[in-house]
Order: C-alpha cells, then sequence, then structure tokens
C-alpha cells in the first residue's frame, strides 16, 4: 500500500506566513505597540544624534570631541536597551501562546514555521517602531536646532546625510529587533507539541 | 468492517525521568485499534492513560517497545516525518479547543491544509464543505472569540478533519462543555466516525462516551486493566446514568 509510506514535505508559504504574524500583531495590539514604541525610542535617539551632527556640520559649527563620545555611548546603551526589551515583551509572548504554539506544532507546524513566525513579527514591529522612530527623531533634533539657531537651519538643510541616516537607522532598528527576537523564537519552536494538551491556561 | 489495524502497540514502556526519581508511567501495555473503531481510553489520574493517549497520538516516544500507526513505526521517524505524521494521518480534539484566536473560523480549519501544501483555494473550498458538515456553514468568518464553546469545538472537529487522517485523538473533548452541548459533540463525533469510517480515539472521563464506543480501554497502574466491548457496557450506562 503506498499511501502508507510517511512523506516529508511540509510547507508554510511565505504569503501565509507573513498574513498569520501581522494578525497576531494586530489581535495583541497592546504588547505589540510596547515592543513597536521600544524601538521606536531607541531609534528615535539614534537619528535625532545623527541628525544633530549633520546639522552642526551643514551650519559649520564647532562640534564638541568630548560630547560624541558621550553620545556614541549613550546611543549604544540605548539600543541595547531596546533590544533587551525586544527580548523581554517576545518572550513573554511565547509564554502566553504556549498552548497555540503546541496547536499549530500538533496541526504538523515544523520548528522552522515558529521560528519564521516569531521572526517575521519581530520585523515587522522593528520596521514600524524604526519608521515612526527616524520621523520622531529628525523632526524633533530638527525642531531642536530651529529654537536655538533660528531659520537659518533651513537654508542649507543636509537632506541627503539626513536621509542616508534615516535609511541606515531604519537597518538598524529591524536587525536589532530580529536579534532581540532569535532566542525568544528558538525556544517557542523547541515547545513540544504535548504542551497543547495541558488543560490550565 | 475492514479488519485493518491503525494503531499497535507492542510492549510499550515509558519512564520519566524526575531529577535522581525515575517513574514508570506504562508497564507495558499492548493493544490493537482497528479502522473505523470508536475507542475510549479511561483510567484514573496518573493511571498512564495521557501518557500512552500522547503515544498513540505521536506526541511522545516509548522508551521500551513500538508504537506503529498505519503500520509506520513512530520511534523511528525524524522530526520532519513526525510532522508530515501529525499533519496528516491524526486530527487533534483538544479539552480546551485550542483554536488559533487571532484566525477565523474558515482559517483555522484550513491552516492543516496549507501545511499539507493545498493552494489557498483547494483549502478555502474544502474548509467550507467541512464546516458546513459540522453545522457552521455560516460562521466561517467569525474569529474564535465570537462563538460559543460547543461551536469552537466544532470548527476544532472540522480542523481536525481537514486532512483526511486515519485517526482523530480527543482529549477529553467534552471536558469543558455543559451536558446538552456535550451530548450534541458526542454525536456529532459518532457520525463522523460512521460516515468517514475515520477511527476515533478519545481519553475522557465522561460516561455519555461509553455509550458510543466500540470498546473501552481501561488503564490503571500503567497497564491496561480491562478492555470492555460495547455489548457489556449498555447496561452499565443504564445504572450509571442514575447516578448523574
Amino acid at each position: 500500500m503506498e499511501d502508507k509510506k510517511i512523506g516529508k514535505q511540509i510547507s508554510l508559504p511565505l504569503k501565509d506566513a507573513i498574513k498569520i504574524s501581522f494578525n497576531g500583531i494586530r489581535m495583541r495590539a497592546g504588547r505589540s505597540s510596547i515592543t513597536t514604541a521600544g524601538i521606536l525610542l531607541g531609534i528615535a535617539f539614534l537619528v535625532s544624534m545623527l541628525v544633530s551632527s549633520a546639522l552642526t556640520t551643514s551650519l559649520s559649527l564647532e562640534p564638541d570631541p568630548d560630547m560624541k563620545v558621550k553620545q556614541l555611548w549613550l546611543v549604544t546603551i540605548s539600543l541595547l536597551v531596546s533590544v533587551l526589551g525586544i527580548a523581554n515583551a517576545m518572550l513573554m509572548s511565547v509564554t502566553e501562546r504556549y498552548k497555540e504554539i503546541g496547536t499549530m506544532k500538533c496541526l504538523g507546524a515544523l520548528n522552522k514555521f515558529i521560528i519564521e513566525l516569531f521572526i517575521l513579527e519581530a520585523l515587522f514591529q522593528g520596521l514600524l517602531g524604526s519608521l515612526l522612530g527616524c520621523i520622531v527623531g529628525t523632526i524633533s533634533m530638527t525642531a531642536v536646532f530651529v529654537f536655538t539657531k533660528g531659520m537659518k537651519v533651513f537654508l542649507n538643510y543636509p537632506i541627503l546625510p539626513v536621509l542616508l541616516y534615516n535609511i541606515g537607522a531604519v537597518l538598524i532598528g529591524v536587525v536589532l529587533a530580529i536579534i532581540g527576537a532569535i532566542y525568544p523564537a528558538i525556544k517557542a519552536a523547541k515547545m513540544e507539541p504535548v504542551e497543547a494538551m495541558r488543560a490550565e491556561v | 468492517m475492514v479488519y485493518e489495524s491503525v494503531v499497535r502497540a507492542k510492549n510499550v514502556e515509558k519512564v520519566f525521568k524526575m531529577g535522581n526519581m525515575e517513574v514508570q508511567a506504562l508497564r507495558g501495555i499492548s493493544l490493537e485499534i482497528q479502522k473505523g473503531e470508536y475507542i475510549s481510553i479511561m483510567g484514573p489520574s496518573g493511571s498512564g492513560k495521557s501518557t500512552l493517549f500522547n503515544m498513540i497520538g505521536g506526541l511522545d516516544k516509548p522508551t521500551q517497545g513500538r508504537i506503529f500507526i498505519d503500520e509506520v513505526d513512530v520511534a523511528q521517524l525524524d522530526a520532519y516525518e513526525l510532522a508530515w505524521l501529525r499533519c496528516r494521518k491524526i486530527g487533534y480534539i483538544f479539552q480546551t479547543f485550542n483554536l488559533i484566536p487571532v484566525m477565523t473560523a474558515a482559517e483555522n480549519v484550513m491552516l492543516p491544509m496549507v501545511f499539507a501544501g493545498l493552494t489557498h483555494d483547494e483549502a478555502l473550498e474544502k474548509s467550507s464543505e467541512l464546516l458546513a458538515i459540522v453545522g457552521l456553514e455560516g460562521r466561517m468568518g467569525h474569529k474564535p472569540s465570537e462563538l460559543s464553546g460547543g461551536q469552537q469545538q466544532r470548527v476544532a472537529i472540522a480542523r481536525a478533519l481537514a486532512n483526511d487522517p486515519s485517526i482523530i485523538l480527543a482529549d477529553e473533548p467534552t471536558g469543558n462543555l455543559d451536558l446538552r452541548t456535550g451530548k450534541d459533540i458526542i454525536e456529532l463525533l459518532k457520525s463522523l466516525n460512521k460516515k468517514k469510517q475515520v477511527t476515533i480515539i478519545s481519553a475522557t472521563h465522561d460516561l455519555k462516551m461509553l455509550d458510543v464506543s466500540d470498546r473501552i480501554f481501561w488503564i490503571r497502574d500503567g497497564q491496561v486493566e480491562k478492555v470492555e466491548e460495547r455489548s457489556d457496557i449498555k447496561l452499565e450506562v443504564g445504572t450509571m446514568e442514575g447516578e448523574e
């Protein structure tokens, strides 16, 4: 009887994976927005520092070298805190979804599907958070310069450097979000399907 | 009925290690379940009932002995093959329904079919057929939170049938339902068992379940204490119902 043979092929098309993780974010809007806000703040800080340095150069102001080192420290630490925040929020979301993950595995999901779903979720949150962070960071630092230096800021606004910094910041934000999600995703994927059977929530 | 075994256990033993202690959950269980049978596994908690049940469902591997599902030795399978087995050969029904909360009823039913590689249209068509069979044709777009317990369990039954499995494994399927709804669910399972010739194996405390079972395995201390045929049960249920 050839239909008794065991096969191997189990699939989850990217389109479906994206839909599932996107819905997951929407349904858990509260937790997702906290994660997103974490990335937003980190990236906004990074971008504001970068924009500040671009504006300082364009206005031919004397940069304070001592300040630069301090800023680098602050930015690095704030980004690290963001990553830890993402990892923490993701870990909680794994615990919250034990039964859901177990059920998916009972239905035939492979470990890599679960990892894929969590990474995709982080990617979306990272992308959204970084984009918003860029907007917030650029606008707020530009506003600070307008208040202190006046409208001359716009005479020679460093559009290209600011744009490049923003693109870089989005990439950093997405990468950091994914880094933060790796451990929680692996933890989720290693879960045994038997967990789905547990009655307690 | 075609005489064909879907589950075969041979001297199955299971030992759990808890720190330095070893707990023997199963002590040499052998049983055979035929295609199209409706089986109930009964036993007090701690009897090894759940362990046996999980093993039949390909969720756990025996320490000793062998389990065959559709003549395939479960212990020999790698992770991919196990996933394949769970996806296509076994349908799971849980006490707590376990629908994916972010998906609609139709999407929940479609999920195992997506894993099995069906196209979106094929999966959608089949999910609407299955939801119609369980009496939920009008609820395809509803989220689990918008459905009652009984309706959620019906969606779960439709989902379990998605890839035409050989076995449906039901873990206390009526445990979270009231008497009337529980009865409906049991009737639905029984009619699917008859119509589709799908083997149903359920772990249960529910006496209503015994009435529709072809055979009942009583588990105690990690062994099969006794196996009862339906003909023996009828009388007992009559007397038990008075106690309810």
